[in-house]
């Protein structure tokens, strides 16, 4: 039962979508058949200096037509991330994946929140999760992927800066709708996560984080990527969790933040 | 043409050809068996293995750098208990030669692993006396010849397979910590571990890595390893595991010639998870257009 592949992708289309974001779609063979919402690929760049895969998010998944949608940030200058900005149609890039445990989905009226770049999982998560659910997105200004995320579900945003939406962060932004839910599905910056881990606590909800952190393997082997957790891990026998492998999706009670 | 020999020998123990893995980038290959078919490799060498669970270091533990990377993972593993109980019949169903990597912060901490597995069906042990990224012990035996020596003959009075002492290049004179260990009885030395690296993120005015320093591997090491195990050679008459930045089959050859029986690939494996195999069938592809029939031949051809 092979469950990851390593492929040459075709890239179909890519597109800037806002400052240093971009809107990649790939074709694969086999990766997007297997592929969950919450999961990720690695992609390697041609450059030979630069050794190691980049972790990226699942952000659309067309299991018949065999096509990923990634949407990721360019870092900076001379990164592996902007090598990949300057690919078009046609060209070919080495992936692997689909990487992870991805979310599981559940019943209960959710709440679906991103912030900054961690906003492009949500979407195919909002396509999947058959119930009630809002996506709450968080930016610091300019706003991306809004009208993808209002094809699916009602959603609110809030910036940093108030250009858009409730200013202020995710919580504002509940707060300021009085929106209410079960449990919490999300993906952002460390302090956001740990922010709502603590909104869950305080209100009785179900969490659940996706986490990041600086990979190697990808896989599982070479303990690069671990969380702190609550629990002696099964696989490590200590406190430790794989991120590529058991997570990167995790109850937020689980994990230290 | 079937007739090209890649089988090697090291100290007693017949590999079917001599590529394996590096400590720590292959885990105990559950991982990774899903694109590579273990049974093809010469061996699988395990991640370190201690006889409690180690924590390992805080994240971040790895960085990229041009042409490799630093790691600080810290060693941490489930501990013997674990590994006896799920790593090792886990390996013992592929064909392939089982060689433990065993670290620990006091001689005390090496000796029970050593004990531990005496009875265990593994084939070799890779002793890490040059891990970089723990406070106490690792490479702290590994920095000093006399250490050097010590540590080998108290490992060797109680193990029952043969021993490799894997060698740090964090030193002034690797040829000096070779003999120390060949002295005190050593059946078998590998080289190099990774050399202590650090890398500072500009715009956040901090280290990378949560440990500060890591151990550098990668192509970027290929050449000062090549030289290292050269010297080795040159130094001592055990058989030696030849190791760094090896991405490709010309890399495992080169360090071949300069006298290494086997080699182990690391890094290679985050950057294609079917790297070893490559590696195996890139050799034989040398092998067959230079006409060499025995792998023997290249060892330590180069003088
Ligand atoms: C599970 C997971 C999913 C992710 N999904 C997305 C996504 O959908 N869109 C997106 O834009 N970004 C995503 N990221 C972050 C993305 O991996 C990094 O921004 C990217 O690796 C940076 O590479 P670079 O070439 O731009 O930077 P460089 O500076 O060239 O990278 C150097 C090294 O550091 C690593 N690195 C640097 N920053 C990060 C980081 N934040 N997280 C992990 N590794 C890092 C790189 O992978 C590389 O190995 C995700 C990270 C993880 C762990
Ligand atoms: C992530 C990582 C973990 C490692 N862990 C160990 C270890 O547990 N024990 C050990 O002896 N060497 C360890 N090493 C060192 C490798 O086995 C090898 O000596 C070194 O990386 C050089 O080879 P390479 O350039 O092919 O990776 C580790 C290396 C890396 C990159
Ligand atoms: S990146 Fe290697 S274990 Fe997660």
């Amino acid at each position: 039962m092979k469950a990851k592949f390593e492929e040459m992708a075709v890239v179909l289309s890519q597109k800037k979508i806002a400052a240093d974001i971009y809107d990649l779609t790939i074709q694969t063979k086999d990766i997007a058949a297997h592929a969950k919402a919450g999961q990720f690929l690695s992609l390697y760049c041609k450059d030979g200096t630069k050794l190691l895969p980049r972790p990226i998010s699942l952000c659309e998944i067309d299991r018949t037509k065999g096509t990923l949608r990634l949407v990721y940030r360019v870092t900076g200058e001379n990164t592996g991330t902007e090598e990949f900005s300057r690919m078009a149609a046609g060209d070919t890039i080495r992936v692997l994946g689909p990487l992870g445990n991805g979310f599981a989905l559940g019943e209960k009226k959710a709440f679906l929140i991103g912030g900054g770049i961690g906003i492009p999982p949500m979407l195919q998560l909002a396509k999947e999760l058959n119930c009630e659910k809002t996506a709450v997105l968080g930016y610091r200004d300019e706003v991306f992927l809004l009208d993808d995320f209002k094809e699916v579900c009602s959603t609110v945003i809030a910036t940093e800066d108030g250009s858009a939406g409730t200013k202020g962060n995710v919580i504002d932004a509940i707060k300021a709708h009085n929106l209410e839910a079960d449990v919490i599905y999300a993906c952002g910056p460390t302090p956001m996560l740990r922010a709502l881990k603590a909104y869950a606590q305080e209100n009785d909800m179900e969490c659940y984080i996706s986490m990041e952190e600086r990979m190697a393997c990808g896989i599982g082997a070479c303990l690069a990527c671990v969380c702190k957790t609550k629990e002696k891990d099964h696989h490590t026998n200590v406190h430790n969790k794989r991120i590529c492998k058991e997570g990167p999706v995790f109850d937020a009670k689980e994990v230290e933040l | 043409m079937g007739d090209i020999k890649t089988s090697v020998n090291l100290c007693g123990v017949e590999l079917k050809n001599p590529v394996m893995t590096a400590s720590g980038t292959f885990g105990s290959g559950a991982e990774y068996c899903e694109f590579t078919d273990l049974s093809k490799l010469g061996a699988v060498v395990t991640k370190g293995v201690a006889n409690i669970p180690w924590e390992g270091n805080p994240t971040p533990r790895v960085a990229e750098v041009y042409g490799g990377m630093l790691n600080a993972v810290g060693l941490q593993n489930p501990g013997i208990d674990v590994f006896c109980e799920r790593d090792i019949p886990f390996l013992r169903q592929y064909d392939t030669k089982i060689i433990v990597n065993v670290c620990g912060k006091s001689t005390q901490d090496y000796l029970e692993v050593v004990e531990r597995l005496s009875d265990e069906p593994v084939d070799m042990l890779e002793i890490n006396i040059s891990c970089p990224n723990v406070k106490e012990g690792g490479i702290a035996f590994g920095q000093d010849p006399k250490l050097v020596e010590a540590i080998t003959s108290d490992i060797k009075k109680i193990a029952k397979q043969p021993v490799i002492m894997k060698l740090s290049p964090n030193v002034t004179d690797i040829t000096e910590m070779a003999r120390a260990a060949e002295a005190a009885g050593a059946d078998c030395l590998s080289l190099i571990n990774t050399l202590t690296g650090m890398k500072i993120d500009i715009n956040r005015r901090s280290f990378v890595l949560a440990n500060k320093t890591g151990g550098m591997s990668g192509p970027a090491i290929h050449p000062i390893a090549v030289r290292m195990v050269y010297q080795v050679a040159q130094a001592v008459k055990l058989p030696l595991i030849g190791m760094g930045g090896i991405l490709t089959a010309e890399d495992a050859i080169e360090m071949i010639l300069a006298g290494a029986t086997a080699v182990s690939v690391g890094t290679a494996n985050f950057i294609d998870p079917r790297a070893t195999e490559k590696i195996i069938d890139g050799i034989k592809a040398y092998m067959r257009k230079y006409q060499v029939k025995d792998i023997k031949e290249l060892i330590g051809a180069v003088r």
